[in-house]
C-alpha cells in the first residue's frame, strides 16, 4: 500500500491528475449537475461531453505536438495549418456543384489533409535537412500560413452549408460527438503506432541523447520528418473539426493560439520541453485540464476570456515546478528529511 | 597520498617563493573525490605542467585555481596570502588568467573587444573605441601579432585566437597564466609561435601552467612537472631530471594483479597461433583524418584482440572512432572487411557491417539515461531493424534477461532507468547493447574507466571469452597492464601517429611504457639516466 | 572545436608565422563584408529596401515622395520601438513572445485610466513602469528558474492578454485632450512634409538604443552573451544581470510601443496587436540579427521594419494585391534570411 502511494506520488501523471481532480471538484461544488450525463435523442449530453467535444481539436494537435516535443522540437505552425486546412476544405465544398454530397466532403477533407502533409514535410525538411532550430523553422510557416489561408479564402469568411461537413464538427455517431470519436481514433493510432512499433522508443532516444542515438545507428532524419508530418496531419484534422463546427472557414481566427494551448497541454502532461520521455496519456490529461479550466472559469461565473490569466498562472506554476532550481531545492529538502532512505537507495 | 614522504625538488634560485601554493586541497563531487589532499605550487618565471591521465584531477586543479570550483578542504595562497575565489572574476583579480583549450572568447566580437572586454577604456561614460583599439594593438604588437584589432575574432584561425586569448590574459597583468591544452589544434609553426610567446612571458616573471598531452612539447617548454593520478598527488619533479619513461609510468601507475591466470592464458593462445597466420578481418590502409590523426595502416585479425596503447590525446580514441564510423575518415582511406572494400561513413554503415564502437564518453555518447535498461540494450539492434519491425516483446525480455545475467548487471531490473545505475553497470548495459547486434568487431574505448574493480575484472574476462569465440576486439585503456593482459597484439599511438604495431609476445610493462613514451625501447642517451633520482611512486 | 581547423576566413589563410598585413584586394573585402554574419544580412536588407523603393517608384509616380518614406515611420512607429526592444533580447539568444499582448495591455491601461480622469503625465510613466516590471519578472523566471525564454514569455503573453479582458472586454476610445493632441499633432518639416511626435520619440529610442548597445559595457555584454554565455561568464562579465535586464528593456519598449500604438488608434482594445510579436521578430531577423544571438544592429532592425512597411505600402498602392500577401511576403523573407544566416554561420564555424 505504502509503495502504491509512493509510486503514485512519483508518477509523472500525479500532478496533472491532481489538478484535474481539483478542477472537477470545484465544478461539482459550483454546479452539482456537472458530472451528470443525459441522453437526448440517443445522443449524450452534459458538461463532461462538452469538455470532451470542445477540447477535441486541441487534444488532437497536442498529440502530434507531444511527439514533436519528444524529439526536442516544437511546432509553432499548427494554428496556421488549421486555418489552411479549413480554408482548403471550405473552398472546395463551396466550389462544388453539390456541397451536400459525401463525395464532395470526402474530396475536400482528402485534399486538405494532403496539403497539410506537404506542409509537415516542409517543416521536417527545414529542421532535419537544413538543420534550422525547430522554433525558428516553424515560425516561418506560422507567419506565412495565415496569409496562405487568406489567399485561399480570398480574404472572406467562407460559410458552407454542407450537412456532412457540419457533422464532423458537431455531429454525433453512436451517441458520441464525432469530434470526440476522431480524437479517440487519433489518440489510439498515435499510441499504437509509437508503442506497438519501435517508433516511440527511437523518438525518445533521439530526444534524450541525439549523439548516443546516432552512434547506436538511429537515423534521426527520418524520425523528424515523421513527427513533423504527423503533427501537421493532426493540425489539419483539428482545423477541419474547428471549421466544421462553425460551418465557416475564418483564416484569421481558426486555430488562433491553439499552438500555445497544445504546447501547454503537453507540458502539463509531464513531457519536458527538453525532449525525451513523453506520455500521450499525460497529454490527454493535460488537454482535459486546460479545457476543464476554461469550463470552470465559465461555470464559476467569470468571463471566459479571462481564462488567459489562469493559463498564465498554470504555465508559470508548471514551469517553476519543473525548473532545475526547484528540483534541486526539493532534492535538498528531501535529503534533509529522509537521510536514511537515501542511504538505503545508495547501498 | 602516494608520495608525500619524498622531498620536493628545490625552488628556482631567482624566485624562491612560490606565487601559488595549494596545500592539502580536496574537492569532492557526488560520488567522486576529484582531488584528495593534493599539494601544488608554482614559481614565478617557470613553466610548470600538470601531468596525468583521465580523472587524474588536472582539470579540477585548474578549475579550483580559476575560481570555477570552490575547494572543500585545504588552502590556496597567492603570493603568500590565503585566498578564496568567488567565481572566475575573483581569480582574475588575483592575477590568475586562463586560456582554455576551447578558446573561451567571443567569435562575434572584434579582436580588440575580446582583449579588452570588461576593462574597456571609457570617456564621458561611453566606450572609447579608439583608445581600446590602440591598447589592443599595443598588446598584439607585444606578442608580435600583426592583425587588425577591429577584425572579427571568428575570422581568425584557432592559433591566432589562442594568442589573442593570451593577449587578453597578459593585459589583466597576470602573474599566473594557465594554458589548458593550448596546442591541441595547432600545427608545428603555430606551436613554435606560441612557445616564443611563452618564453617571453616567462622572462617577464610570469608563472605559467602549461597543460598538454604532447610529451615532446612538455619536454621542450616546461621546467617543472606535477604528476597526479586518480585525484592524488604522485609527486613534483624538475622536467630535466625526470626520464620520459618514468614520467609515463608515474602517470599510468600500476594495477594490482587481478587477472594473472587470464594473462598467462592469453599469452598461451597467442603462442599457439604464432605459426598459423590469423585470417584478417578488417584491413585499413591510410585511415586518417586531417587535424585529428595521421593516416594509419592497421590490420585486425579474426578473433584477435588488438590493444590500442598511448596516452590520452595520442590519437587512440580518434582511430577507434574512424573504425567505428563515428567520424568520417578523409578520402584516400581504404577499408576492407572480410576482403570486401567497405565505406565506414556513418555508425549505421559500421553497424550493418557488424562493427560496434562503444564510446569512452559513456554519459554523453553511450547511454540514453532516461530510457530503461531494456530499451538501452535493444537500441542498436532495433535501430538496425528499422522502425516497424519491432523486436517482439518476448525476444526483448529474453535478450535483456540473458545479458543482465551474463554481465551481472545490478540492479537486475530491466525496467530501471539507466541513469540511476552505477558507472560500472551502465558500462555493462552499453556492452550488452553492442553484444546484442552480434558484432564481428567490437571496439571498446576505455570500457573499464571509472568503474569498480569487480566490474572491471568481469569486463576483462568477457573480452577474453568473446575473442576466444572468434570476435575481433579493439581494446583501449589508459591502464597499461590491462592492455598487456588482454591483447594479442598492441598498436601504440603517440602524438597522433601509429608508432608501433607489435605482437604481444612476452612484452613487458616497461617495454610498452618505453614505446608509449618515445617510440623506442631504449632510453634517450642525452638524458642523465644515472643521475635521475629514483623516486618511488608506490609501486 | 576541431572542425574549426580546415575552413577559415580568407584573411587568415596566409600561413606565414609572422602574419603579414597585406590588405586583401577590394573585391575580396567586399566579398568579406557580404559573407560576414555580422554585416551580410543587413546589407542584403538595405539593398532589398532600396530595390523595393525603386520598383515602387517606377510603377507608381506618387510613390517616390518624401512623405511616403516618412509615413513608413509614422505608421510603424510602435513596431520600430518593439523591434528595438526585441533586438536586445534576440542578441542574447532569447526571444520575447509577450510584446504584442503587452502593447494591447498598455493600450487598455491608458484608455481606461484616461477615461476615469487620470492625467496622461501620470498614466504614461505608470504604463512604462508596469511593463518594465513585467519584463523583470520574465527575466527572473528565465534566469533564476532556467525556464526557456519561449515559455516564460508565453506565460507573460497569456497574462497580459488576460489582464486586457479583466480591464474591459470592449474597445475604449480615448478623448482626453492632451493625449489626443499628442496623437494628432503633425510637426511640419517644410516642403509639405510632416511627421508626428511619435516619430520623434522613435528617433530618440533608436539613438539611445544604438548608444547603449555600442558604447556601454552593458551593450557589449549583450553581444557577448549571444556570442557565448559561458565564455562571457569566464571573462568575468555580469552575464546574469544583463540577461535579466534585456527583458526589462523589452518590457519597457513594449510599454512605450503600446503608448505609441494608442496614439495611432486612439483607443484600447483587448484584441489589438495580435501577432505583432511575429512582426517584431520578423523585422529583427530580416534586419540581420541572428536568431541565435550575437550578431545584429538596432539600425538593422529599424531597416527590417521599414522593409515590412514598404511591402505593405506597395501592396496598398497596387490595389489589386490583397493585404494577406503581406504575411506571405514576410514569411518568405523570414525564410530567406534564416537560410542566409544558416549558410553564413555554418561557413564560419
Amino acid at each position: 500500500m505504502k509503495t502504491l502511494v509512493a509510486r503514485a506520488f512519483s508518477s509523472r501523471l500525479f500532478w496533472p491528475v491532481a489538478m484535474l481532480v481539483v478542477l472537477v471538484v470545484i465544478n461539482v461544488i459550483a454546479f452539482p449537475g456537472f458530472l451528470s450525463i443525459t441522453v437526448k435523442d440517443g445522443h449524450l449530453f452534459g458538461s463532461i461531453i462538452d469538455i470532451l467535444r470542445n477540447g477535441a481539436p486541441m487534444l488532437i494537435i497536442a498529440i502530434g505536438m507531444t511527439l514533436v516535443i519528444a524529439t526536442r522540437g516544437i511546432d509553432l505552425s499548427v494554428g496556421a495549418v488549421c486555418a489552411i486546412s479549413g480554408a482548403v476544405a471550405c473552398s472546395i465544398i463551396l466550389g462544388s456543384s453539390d456541397p451536400g454530397s459525401i463525395t464532395t466532403v470526402a474530396t475536400a477533407v482528402a485534399v486538405a489533409v494532403v496539403i497539410a502533409l506537404v506542409l509537415g514535410l516542409w517543416n521536417g525538411f527545414l529542421v532535419s535537412v537544413i538543420g534550422i532550430q525547430p522554433i525558428i523553422a516553424t515560425l516561418v510557416l506560422m507567419t506565412a500560413g495565415r496569409g496562405i489561408a487568406m489567399l485561399i479564402t480570398e480574404g472572406q469568411i467562407l460559410t458552407v452549408n454542407s450537412p456532412p461537413f457540419k457533422a464532423i464538427g458537431s455531429g454525433f455517431a453512436l451517441g458520441v460527438p464525432i469530434a470526440v470519436l476522431i480524437a479517440a481514433v487519433i489518440f489510439a493510432v498515435a499510441a499504437l503506432l509509437t508503442r506497438r512499433t519501435a517508433l516511440g522508443m527511437l523518438i525518445e532516444a533521439v530526444g534524450i541523447n541525439p549523439e548516443a542515438s546516432r552512434q547506436a545507428g538511429v537515423r534521426a532524419r527520418g524520425l523528424l520528418f515523421a513527427v513533423y508530418t504527423f503533427c501537421a496531419l493532426c493540425a489539419a484534422i483539428a482545423g477541419l473539426i474547428l471549421t466544421a463546427n462553425q460551418t465557416a472557414a475564418d483564416a484569421n481566427n481558426t486555430g488562433l493560439f491553439i499552438e500555445l494551448d497544445a504546447i501547454l497541454a503537453v507540458v502539463i502532461g509531464g513531457t519536458s520541453l527538453a525532449g525525451g520521455r513523453y506520455s500521450l496519456v499525460g497529454t490527454l490529461v493535460g488537454a482535459l485540464v486546460i479545457q476543464t479550466l476554461v469550463t470552470t472559469v465559465y461555470t464559476v461565473g467569470i468571463s471566459p476570456i479571462v481564462t488567459m490569466v489562469f493559463k498564465a498562472a498554470v504555465v508559470t506554476a508548471v514551469c517553476l515546478l519543473q525548473s532545475p532550481a526547484t528540483t534541486a531545492a526539493i532534492g535538498r529538502w528531501r535529503r534533509r528529511l529522509a537521510p536514511r532512505v537515501a542511504v538505503e537507495v545508495a547501498s | 597520498m602516494l608520495d608525500t614522504a619524498q622531498a620536493r625538488p628545490p625552488a628556482p634560485a631567482a624566485h624562491p617563493e612560490p606565487i601559488i601554493e595549494m596545500t592539502d586541497v580536496s574537492i569532492s563531487f557526488p560520488g567522486v573525490k576529484a582531488l584528495d589532499r593534493v599539494d601544488f605550487r608554482m614559481f614565478p618565471g617557470e613553466v610548470h605542467s600538470l601531468m596525468g591521465e583521465n580523472g587524474a584531477g588536472k582539470s579540477t586543479i585548474i578549475k579550483a585555481l580559476t575560481g570555477v570550483y570552490g575547494i572543500d578542504e585545504g588552502t590556496i595562497t597567492v603570493n603568500g596570502t590565503a585566498v578564496s575565489f568567488a567565481g572566475p572574476a575573483g581569480a582574475q583579480e588575483a592575477g590568475i588568467a586562463t586560456v582554455y583549450q576551447e578558446v573561451n572568447l567571443l567569435p562575434n566580437l572584434s579582436v580588440a573587444e575580446n582583449i579588452m572586454l570588461g576593462r574597456e577604456p571609457r570617456r564621458f561614460g561611453s566606450i572609447h573605441w579608439k583608445a581600446m583599439r590602440a591598447r589592443a594593438a599595443e598588446l598584439l604588437a607585444q606578442l608580435r601579432l600583426d592583425i587588425d584589432p577591429a577584425s572579427l575574432l571568428g575570422s581568425h584561425s584557432l592559433a591566432v585566437q589562442q594568442l589573442i586569448a593570451i593577449a587578453r590574459a597578459i593585459d589583466v597583468d597576470a602573474r599566473v597564466l594557465i594554458l589548458d591544452e593550448p596546442t591541441s589544434s595547432l600545427d608545428a609553426d603555430e606551436v613554435a609561435e606560441l612557445f616564443r610567446v611563452i618564453k617571453n612571458l616567462k622572462e617577464d616573471g610570469v608563472a605559467i601552467l602549461f597543460v598538454s598531452h604532447f610529451l615532446d612539447q612538455i619536454y621542450e617548454i616546461t621546467d617543472r612537472l606535477t604528476v597526479l593520478r586518480n585525484g592524488q598527488l604522485v609527486g613534483e619533479y624538475l622536467t630535466e631530471e625526470l626520464l620520459r619513461i618514468d614520467l609515463v609510468q608515474k602517470m599510468i601507475g600500476k594495477e594490482l594483479a587481478t587477472l594473472d591466470d587470464l594473462s598467462t592464458r592469453v599469452k598461451q593462445t597467442a603462442n599457439e597461433e604464432d605459426d598459423a597466420a590469423v585470417p584478417s578481418f578488417v584491413v585499413a590502409r591510410g585511415l586518417g583524418k586531417r587535424g585529428t590523426i595521421e593516416p594509419i595502416d592497421l590490420t585486425i585479425g579474426e578473433g584477435e584482440v588488438v590493444g590500442l596503447a598511448g596516452l590520452l590525446g595520442s590519437g587512440r580514441t580518434e582511430l577507434a572512432r574512424l573504425l567505428g564510423g563515428i567520424d568520417r575518415a578523409d578520402a584516400g582511406a581504404s577499408v576492407t572487411i572480410g576482403g570486401a572494400p567497405t565505406k565506414l561513413r556513418t555508425p549505421r554503415q559500421a553497424i550493418s557491417k557488424r562493427i560496434a564502437y562503444s564510446s569512452e564518453n559513456r554519459r554523453e555518447e553511450g547511454i540514453i539515461g532516461d530510457l530503461t535498461v531494456r530499451d538501452n540494450i535493444i537500441l542498436a539492434l532495433q535501430a538496425d531493424r528499422g522502425w516497424f519491425r519491432r523486436i517482439p516483446k518476448k525476444r526483448q525480455e529474453e535478450l535483456t534477461r540473458s545479458y543482465i545475467e551474463t554481465l551481472n548487471v545490478r540492479p537486475a531490473n530491466p525496467d530501471a532507468l539507466v541513469r540511476n545505475l552505477s558507472g560500472g553497470n551502465q558500462q555493462k548495459v552499453l556492452l550488452a547493447r553492442w553484444l546484442a547486434i552480434a558484432p564481428r568487431l567490437l571496439i571498446l574505448d576505455e570500457p573499464t574507466r571509472g568503474i569498480d574493480i569487480g566490474a572491471k575484472a568481469e569486463i576483462q574476462k568477457l573480452v577474453y571469452s568473446l575473442a576466444e569465440n572468434g570476435m575481433s576486439v579493439v581494446f583501449i585503456s589508459a591502464e597499461i597492464e590491462e592492455v598487456l593482459r588482454l591483447s594479442h597484439r598492441i598498436a601504440v599511438m603517440r602524438d597522433r601517429r601509429l608508432v608501433a604495431d607489435i605482437e604481444n609476445d612476452g612484452l613487458t610493462v616497461d617495454e610498452l611504457l618505453a614505446l608509449i613514451a618515445d617510440g623506442s625501447a631504449v632510453d634517450e642517451p642525452e638524458l642523465p639516466a644515472t643521475t635521475t633520482p629514483q623516486r618511488g611512486d608506490g609501486s | 572545436m576541431s572542425t574549426l581547423a580546415p575552413e577559415r576566413a580568407p584573411r587568415s589563410e596566409q600561413p606565414a608565422p609572422r602574419r603579414s598585413a597585406s590588405r586583401p584586394a577590394l573585391v575580396e573585402r567586399v566579398r568579406d563584408v557580404f559573407t560576414s554574419p555580422k554585416s551580410g544580412p543587413v546589407l542584403v536588407t538595405a539593398i532589398l529596401f532600396v530595390a523595393v523603393f525603386a520598383v515602387g517608384g517606377v510603377r507608381y509616380p506618387a510613390f517616390l515622395s518624401g512623405q511616403v518614406f516618412l509615413n513608413l515611420f509614422v505608421d510603424n512607429a510602435y513596431l520600430i520601438v518593439l523591434a528595438v526592444g526585441m533586438t536586445f533580447v534576440i542578441l542574447t539568444g532569447g526571444i520575447d513572445l509577450s510584446v504584442g499582448a503587452v502593447v494591447a495591455l498598455s493600450g487598455m491601461i491608458a484608455a481606461s485610466l484616461l477615461q476615469s480622469g487620470w492625467s496622461p503625465g501620470v498614466v504614461i510613466p505608470l504604463i512604462l513602469v508596469i511593463t518594465s516590471v513585467l519584463g523583470l519578472l520574465v527575466g527572473l523566471m528565465i534566469h533564476v528558474f532556467e525556464v526557456q525564454p519561449f515559455i516564460a514569455t508565453l506565460a507573460a503573453m497569456f497574462l497580459a492578454r488576460g489582464l486586457c479582458y479583466v480591464i474591459s472586454q470592449n474597445s475604449i476610445s480615448i478623448t482626453e485632450p492632451t493625449f489626443v493632441a499628442l496623437a494628432v499633432t503633425r510637426i511640419p518639416l517644410g516642403g509639405g512634409l510632416s511627421i508626428t511626435p511619435s516619430v520623434v520619440i522613435v528617433l530618440v529610442v533608436i539613438a539611445v538604443a544604438v548608444w547603449v548597445l555600442h558604447f556601454t559595457r552593458f551593450g557589449r555584454t549583450v553581444y557577448a552573451i549571444g556570442g557565448g554565455e559561458h565564455s562571457g561568464m569566464l571573462m568575468g562579465l555580469p552575464v546574469a544581470r544583463t540577461k535579466v535586464i534585456v527583458y526589462v528593456i523589452s518590457g519597457f519598449c513594449s510599454g512605450l510601443a503600446g503608448v505609441l500604438f494608442t496614439f495611432y488608434t486612439l483607443s484600447g482594445y483587448p484584441l489589438s496587436a495580435i501577432g505583432t510579436e511575429l512582426d517584431a521578430i520578423a523585422a529583427v531577423v530580416i534586419g540581420g540579427t541572428l536568431l541565435t544571438g550575437g550578431f545584429g544592429f538596432v539600425l538593422g532592425s529599424v531597416l527590417g521594419v521599414l522593409v515590412l512597411g514598404i511591402i505593405q505600402t506597395i501592396i496598398t498602392f497596387e490595389g489589386t494585391l490583397s493585404s494577406w500577401w503581406t504575411r506571405i511576403f514576410i514569411g518568405g523573407l523570414l525564410l530567406v534570411f534564416i537560410i542566409l544566416q544558416k549558410v553564413l554561420t555554418s561557413r564560419r564555424r
